[in-house]
């Protein structure tokens, strides 16, 4: 057990690409965590996708041991967090296990929208927070303009701003002794009845279940026989300890100290984060404050691009669900695309995420439809029912009105694209909240529908500022919409993977884009095809692939047929993936190509 | 001649070219020599091995195809054309059919060729434009085929020959205009193919990076139709969908193939069908000129597969193969081969379907493709072969 005093746990908050993983990795290896042979470029971020794409995805801790100036040795815990939108309720756990926080800002680049948002995050956590600058090594670092702006536009004081480099490690001894000189201890009562939050779990292959911990009061022990307050389960603890970042036992965790914990749990669901755990025997009187439970707020449907693998497609979301209880699936079916599952995430990011794992790590071929949003239906009997899917769209004569979720966004961009991003806003049907300047940017607040965001507002955004656009949102409120469920429909059949829900103003646009799209996928065939998108049955727009002119084979050689029925054979191959729509196949293909993000 | 014995088609391959064509994915080889006396020896043991297994047979043509058989010593032509004769009953009608490229030399020994017995000549001719032959790959000149064909013309009563078109940057007007000269030189018999890509070939890698531009598919059909119309007004209508011949004047042998009779094939690659114990078979000889010439002269035979085919494989051929032809399948026929009879093959919802469509003919115990069902006969083939 460590001295309270001799402890310090902190967060590093930034926007993406600013460097905190690469500063996390400086931190460990300046206070010998990791010796120079076992240290591999941003150790915190495990997972390939993690490393590959430069960001963090589940929160990390490490315990550091930092001699100061002051001669006294350190307990320094390190919360690495992720730094995207999609994870914020990530972020707030790993805050609420911290009184402080390294602000990290790209001494060129400046303040971002998510440095906003996750700064905002610390603040709301009553976290001190000490403000980084990094990449001062840099020919375009403009430190003095860029801690104006956190003053400005954060609002925190930034003159004592820590100067640093993460890639040289210019600076790195001046944050570690920031870190204990500028940062508050934690406080607790060793003796009083057990409180620890539960900051995280996970699923691990040799040890099980995996519970992250932040002790507030008492004292946690191997053998103990602990309780989660919210279920009153109890269990057994197997194994106390710390991440070093490797692996160590200790046996004890005191008030203050962050660690893990096994205690023979089955599943990661029977772990809720931001759950209080106890001693049996002594419980505490009161369950720490927790955080509000993820909620999905994106649906898609994943199948698998080979109908046989859809067992196989269930065995991999169960076991990505065993380390990420965040997001939902369940069993469905579609005429277009076979069996597959309906699929909550917290945002586009998270989605994407579970997607490139599904494909690379169990390898899998995806195709996902089109994200959608919860819909609140009031139907005319007065029941509401919520929609995760447009498949399940009632009767237009049975809704009442239809409500859709609304954001609250913040996008930062460089004056010069200022013009085109308001402009993407209003075509989204999006309303002015804020608008204002700060040293060549501009950061405008905007209420957006979220259907419009999930379609494909972020590529549009990083397009036409050139990528210079950073955005954030929050869910803001429902609101009734004029909104309609648009079919697609082949040869007269609805298309069911294909069905969106959309503004009635979007709803010829977007049926007509779809179409078109879809016109030039369908392969020719022995007979015409009609694509048509229609609302209830009314026809919105229609597109025509004509019948093929020419399709055969001229050659027969030297009587060797065999080669003409392989001809026939590649014929029935594809047609395990064609779907009949009355006198016409169209490959699945299509439909994935049609159901395929990112326009234009 | 018992009308009980039955017929059977002879192909002979020869695998040897003095260069390969870029489009070319046939069975191929270029060698520096060849042990001839050896060859014609393994091809006389591998005929004599099959003719052992189908006894009584009437022998209606002989087709040697390669590769490039005119390459071949017309004495080994005589041999193997004298040996089958003794192995079978030959019909007095027999069709003899040898490929040749039409370049000066090989014109020089056609003479030869006649006399060991061939009696029709298939010329690769692909081309009647400098340019176009050069990019095919092909060795002889627009200047070099004419004189082929003259001599042709001279030794051979029938002769056919071969031209392709969509070929890279050609418009169907361009293709109009040489297919009408060609239908000037020829005597009975053309055949022309859509140049079509086939894996592993040259002109596949360059399709691939992009230097190979064919004509599209609105193009590809009308150059389709343009062949179709030109040759018919020339008195050489379509009797399959690539070959076109005045009446009578139809290849015997490649009758054969479309319409799922026994065959016999021998050459390295050479591929047969035929009904052995009552059932059809499908052979393949092995197609390593190498494997195959010491297999042969070992073992008397270079059989690398001998399978039965039946059920849903053999409709299959004979559907694909007979829709082929103008005339289409008649049921009598494709109930003697498959056992089954057109209405038990087929679904009769997909016929109905496709009969409406235009793409079949409603012919009372036959299935016969329409001139737009030939043109697209793959897809059409497919729903009635998939449904």
């Amino acid at each position: 057990m460590t001295d309270l005093s001799h402890i310090r746990n902190f967060s590093i908050v930034a926007h993406i690409d600013h460097g905190k993983s690469t500063l996390a990795d400086r931190l460990i290896q300046q206070c010998g965590g990791l010796t120079e042979r076992e240290m591999s470029e941003q150790v915190l971020d495990n997972m390939e996708l993690e490393r590959e794409r430069g960001i963090t995805i589940k929160a990390q801790t490490v315990r550091l041991e930092y001699k100061a100036k002051d001669g006294k040795t350190y307990h320094l815990n390190l919360m690495d967090t992720p730094g995207h939108v999609d994870f914020s309720y990530e972020v707030s756990r790993s805050l609420a296990a911290c009184e402080g926080a390294l602000l990290v800002v790209d001494a060129s680049q400046g303040v971002e929208a998510q440095t906003l948002a996750n700064a905002y995050l610390a603040i709301d956590a009553d976290l001190e927070l000490v403000p980084v600058l990094n990449k001062v090594d840099l020919p375009a670092a403009e430190p003095e303009r860029i801690r104006q702006q956190i003053e400005d536009v954060i609002g925190i004081d930034a003159s004592e701003a820590v100067l640093m480099s993460a890639k040289t490690g210019l600076g790195i001894p001046e944050v570690l002794e920031a870190l204990v000189t500028r940062l508050p201890h934690p406080e607790g009562d060793a003796d009083a009845e057990l409180q620890a939050l539960l900051v995280d779990s996970w699923y691990d292959p040799y040890l099980g279940v995996v519970a992250l911990v932040r002790v507030k009061h008492g004292v946690l022990k191997k053998g103990q026989k602990i309780r989660m307050m919210s279920t009153g389960h109890a269990y057994p603890v197997d194994r106390v300890g710390v991440f070093t970042p490797a692996r160590t036992e200790t046996g004890v965790l005191g008030p203050g100290e962050i660690g893990f914990i096994t205690a023979s749990i089955k599943t990661v669901s029977d772990c809720n984060v931001g759950d209080t755990i106890t001693d049996d025997r002594q419980p505490a009187a009161e369950p720490l404050p927790g955080f509000k439970p993820s909620v999905p707020v994106v649906f898609s449907s994943l199948y698998p691009a080979d109908t046989s693998e859809y067992e196989d497609l269930r065995a991999a979301l169960e076991r990505l669900h065993l380390n990420d209880a965040s997001f939902e699936f369940e069993a469905e079916s579609s005429a277009a695309l076979g069996m597959g599952f309906r699929c909550g995430f917290l945002g586009l990011l998270h989605m994407e995420i579970i997607q490139q794992r599904l494909e690379r790590e169990f390898d899998l071929e995806i195709i996902a439809t089109a994200p959608s949003v919860v819909y609140h239906i009031t139907l005319t009997d007065g029941s509401e029912i919520e929609l995760h899917n447009p498949t399940d769209y009632p009767e237009v004569t049975r809704i009442a009105e239809i409500e859709e979720p609304w954001i609250k966004a913040s996008i930062m961009v460089p004056d010069e694209y200022l013009g085109s991003v308001l402009q993407l806003c209003t075509e989204r049907r999006g309303e002015q909240i804020d608008l204002t300047y700060v040293g060549g940017r501009a950061m405008a607040v905007y209420r957006l529908p979220l259907n419009e965001v999930v379609f494909d507002f972020y590529d549009r955004l990083k397009s036409i500022s050139r990528g210079y656009a950073s955005f954030d949102y929050e869910l803001d409120e429902y609101r009734i919409g004029n909104l309609v469920k648009v079919d697609i429909m082949v040869n007269g059949d609805v298309v069911d993977a294909l069905a969106m829900i959309v503004h009635r103003d979007q709803a010829e646009a977007r049926g007509r884009h779809l179409c078109e799209r879809l016109k030039d996928l369908v392969p020719r065939q022995l007979f015409k095809v009609a694509l048509q998108a229609a609302i209830g049955g009314k026809v919105i727009a229609r597109e025509t692939v004509g019948a093929m002119r020419k399709d055969v084979t001229s050659k027969c050689y030297g009587g060797d047929i065999t080669r003409k029925r392989k001809l026939l054979e590649k014929q029935k191959a594809g047609k395990k993936k064609m779907r009949q729509y009355g006198n016409v196949e169209i490959p699945q293909s299509a439909f994935i190509q049609a159901l395929r993000m990112g326009d234009e | 001649m018992a009308d009980s014995q039955q017929d059977i088609a002879l192909y002979v391959h020869w695998p040897f070219c003095l260069s390969l064509c870029p489009y070319c994915d046939f069975n191929s080889h270029v060698r520096d020599t060849i042990d001839q006396g050896a060859w014609r020896e393994a091809l006389l043991r591998e005929l004599a091995h099959y003719a052992a297994q189908i006894p009584n047979r009437r022998l209606t043509s002989i087709f040697f195809g390669g590769g490039t058989p005119s390459l071949m010593p017309p004495e080994t032509a005589a041999a193997i054309i004298k040996h089958a004769k003794s192995l079978f009953a030959a019909d007095p009608d027999i069709e003899i059919t040898l490929e040749a490229n039409p370049t000066s030399a090989e014109t020089l020994v056609l003479e030869a060729f006649a006399k060991a017995g061939i009696n029709r000549l298939s010329l690769g001719i692909q081309a009647l434009d400098d340019a176009a032959l050069s990019a095919l790959g092909r060795t002889h000149s627009k200047a070099e085929a004419q004189a082929c064909i003259t001599a042709a013309h001279a030794l051979f009563e029938r002769f056919s020959f071969d031209l392709i078109y969509a070929r890279p940057g050609q418009t169907p007007e361009a293709w109009k205009a040489e297919l009408t000269d060609a239908v000037a030189m020829s005597r009975g018999h053309l055949s022309a193919y859509q140049l079509t890509i086939e894996p592993g070939t040259p002109f596949f890698l360059a399709q691939a990076r992009g230097a190979l531009e064919l004509p599209d598919e609105e193009n590809g059909a009308q150059m389709f139709e343009i062949t179709q119309q030109v040759l018919e007004d020339a008195g050489l209508p379509a009797y399959e969908i690539s070959n076109h011949a005045a009446p009578g004047g139809e290849s015997r042998h490649n009758l054969t193939y479309w319409r799922h009779d026994d065959y016999l094939g021998i050459g390295p690659g050479a591929h047969g069908r035929l009904q052995l114990d009552g059932t059809v078979h499908e052979t393949r000889q092995h197609r390593a000129p190498e494997i195959w010439l010491d297999r042969c002269l070992s073992h008397g035979h270079a059989t690398q597969r001998s399978t039965p085919l039946t059920g849903d494989l053999l409709v299959e051929e004979v559907t694909m193969m007979g829709l082929r032809l103008i005339a289409g399948i008649d049921g009598q026929a494709f109930k003697n081969r498959t056992g089954l009879s057109l209405g038990q093959a087929f679904d009769p919802n997909t016929i109905a379907q496709l009969t409406e469509a235009g793409f079949l003919e409603t012919r009372p115990d036959h299935l016969v493709a329409t001139a737009a069902g030939r043109q697209r006969l793959n897809a059409v083939i497919g729903q009635l072969l998939n449904s």
